[in-house]
């Protein structure tokens, strides 16, 4: 039997605005199984940063609770891998001291965490930059060490926020592949925001679709393709089928130009 | 490549340099100006020559009550910065007390020390020390309230603990802040070793200037100020260099970013 490694139940966080109140997540409900890829699409300012936020213990759900392998989150922190939409790495760490201090923050041990980090920078290629400093990368390298350091974190579930969000077309179809390729080896828990639909589509075992604010869940689309999986999954009248159906659920206005 | 950029920096201050040294020279020997108005950079260095031994002996003392004064202050400097910084409310109640401190002139202060500590080291040291923690702990404040928005949510994302927080991203990233405040100090500390020594003192450059001019011996006391000079320069230069190794990362930043 699987196990559920992150579940919510009717999560909402209400955030005082003057007078007013700000309703920016509404009865959530959601889990990730061990070994799952799940994606969020949503609107932009939908409240999938204060999901995040509340999941990685920086806010408490005014309602709901949230569960990470079976423990209450509110407001306790350290218990996600994480990987934000900015690389976030620190500009005067060295790329592989920067995979250390993820790990040690973790709990790990110094050593182990800078064996870690070699070996891995060795996998996937790029031992050379090891010493660089990140602001000598380009964007993509710099996502990639980011990826990295989340992978190797101990803890069961990684969130990724919007990781490939600020890269050019190209170097993000680069990064969607490579992310599939090293996740399919080393079948982490994902909880992934994005704002493409083919990049959840080609990524993800299920997608949640969000409302405009205040979120909820508004449809859970199972994603039927096989794994192993490549790019040629474009080519699938089914993957474009999908697509149009869940930007018709996204879409403001009543008819989608799916040229768009 | 970098020789080449160094040299392009020394030379034109050299030369300028020189060039005033010259016509120094040359307006004081044509003129015939007496040497206790204006002596000439020939008398002076002949001075210096003939004083040499004295005045090492007061230098050293004076490097010595600068180090001990820069230390302590830049020390409390850095302390309290990263106490404000953890104590909630504390910079705001604070603040405008450290800034008090800096508003009372050297001259009645030193005066104040000297008729509470007597005419010791404290006294000096403890003028000293509120020159130079005032700089660093203003910049260091600062630095570690600019603190880079998004790394600071990675690494609570990630659980780091507020000590993690503060060693791991927010003094790091407040260095540059940190040596700008240290460069301050080393600059106002010399001038204020020099004040501190005649306050109350037998030894130091301080004492051996101000025996010079009571003596109308203008070229002793033009060595005396070389001496200071060379000292302050000195001082910032070590400074400036520990930051280059230190901040290795952003001098690459920076020239990348050319």
């Amino acid at each position: 039997m699987t196990k559920t490694v992150l579940e919510l139940n009717g999560v909402s966080k209400i955030f005082p605005n003057g007078k007013k109140v700000k309703s920016v997540l509404s009865d959530i409900s959601m889990h990730v199984q061990e070994g799952e890829f799940v994606s969020l699409i949503g609107p932009s300012g939908s409240g999938k940063s204060t999901l995040f936020r509340l999941i990685g213990g920086l806010e408490k759900p005014t309602a709901g609770e949230i569960r990470i392998e079976g423990g209450l989150v509110r407001g306790e922190r350290g218990r996600v891998a994480y990987m934000p939409q900015q690389a976030s790495l620190m500009p005067w760490l060295s790329v592989s001291r920067n995979i250390e201090l993820a790990l040690e923050i973790a709990g790990m041990e110094r050593k182990q965490a800078r064996q870690l980090a070699l070996e891995w920078l060795e996998r996937i290629g790029l031992a050379g930059e090891r010493d660089a400093y990140p602001h000598t990368l380009s964007g993509g390298m710099q996502q990639r060490i980011s990826f990295l350091r989340a992978l190797l974190s101990p803890q069961q579930l990684m969130l990724l926020d919007e990781p490939f969000g600020a890269l050019d077309a190209l170097t993000r179809l680069h990064m969607q592949t490579w992310l599939l390729s090293l996740w399919e080896a080393d079948r982490r828990s994902v909880l992934f925001v994005t704002h493409s639909i083919e990049e959840a589509l080609l990524l993800s075992d299920r997608i949640l679709v969000l409302s405009a604010a205040p979120a909820t869940v508004v449809r859970e689309i199972k994603v039927p393709f096989a794994r192993p999986r490549s790019e040629e999954l474009w080519k699938d009248p089914l993957f474009n089928e999908l697509k149009l159906d869940i930007y018709s659920l996204l879409s403001p206005v009543q008819s989608p130009d799916p040229m768009k | 490549m970098a020789s080449k950029g160094k040299f392009h920096l020394i030379w034109p201050p050299a030369a300028v340099m020189a060039g005033l040294l010259l016509i120094w020279q040359i307006v004081t020997s044509t003129f015939n100006i007496e040497e206790w108005i204006l002596p000439s950079p020939y008398a002076i260095g002949t001075e210096m020559q003939e004083a040499w031994p004295r005045l090492m002996e007061h230098t050293a003392a004076t490097i010595r009550i600068t180090l001990l004064g820069f230390g302590a202050g830049t020390a409390a400097g850095f302390v309290l910065a990263a106490l404000l910084h953890f104590i909630p409310g504390a910079r705001t109640a604070l603040y405008p007390l450290l800034v008090l401190t800096q508003n009372i002139p050297l001259i009645v202060l030193g005066d104040l020390l000297v008729i509470w500590f007597g005419f010791g080291l404290m006294p000096k040291l403890i003028l000293l020390v509120l020159v130079c923690f005032f700089p660093v702990c203003v910049s260091m404040l600062t630095g570690l309230r600019q603190a880079d928005e998004k790394l600071v949510t990675y690494m609570r994302m990630i659980g780091a603990s507020r000590s993690q927080l503060f060693w791991r991203l927010e003094l790091p990233g407040s260095l540059s802040h940190l040596f700008t405040g240290l460069k301050i100090a080393a600059s106002y500390c010399v001038i204020s070793a020099i004040y501190a020594e005649t306050i109350g003192s037998n030894v130091g450059l301080g004492v051996f200037i101000r025996l010079a001019s009571n003596g109308w011996e203008t070229s002793r006391v033009f060595a005396g100020i070389i001496m200071i000079v060379a000292l302050s320069l000195l001082l910032f230069g070590l400074i400036a260099g520990i930051e280059r190794l230190t901040l290795r990362w952003q001098v690459r930043e920076e020239a990348a970013g050319q």
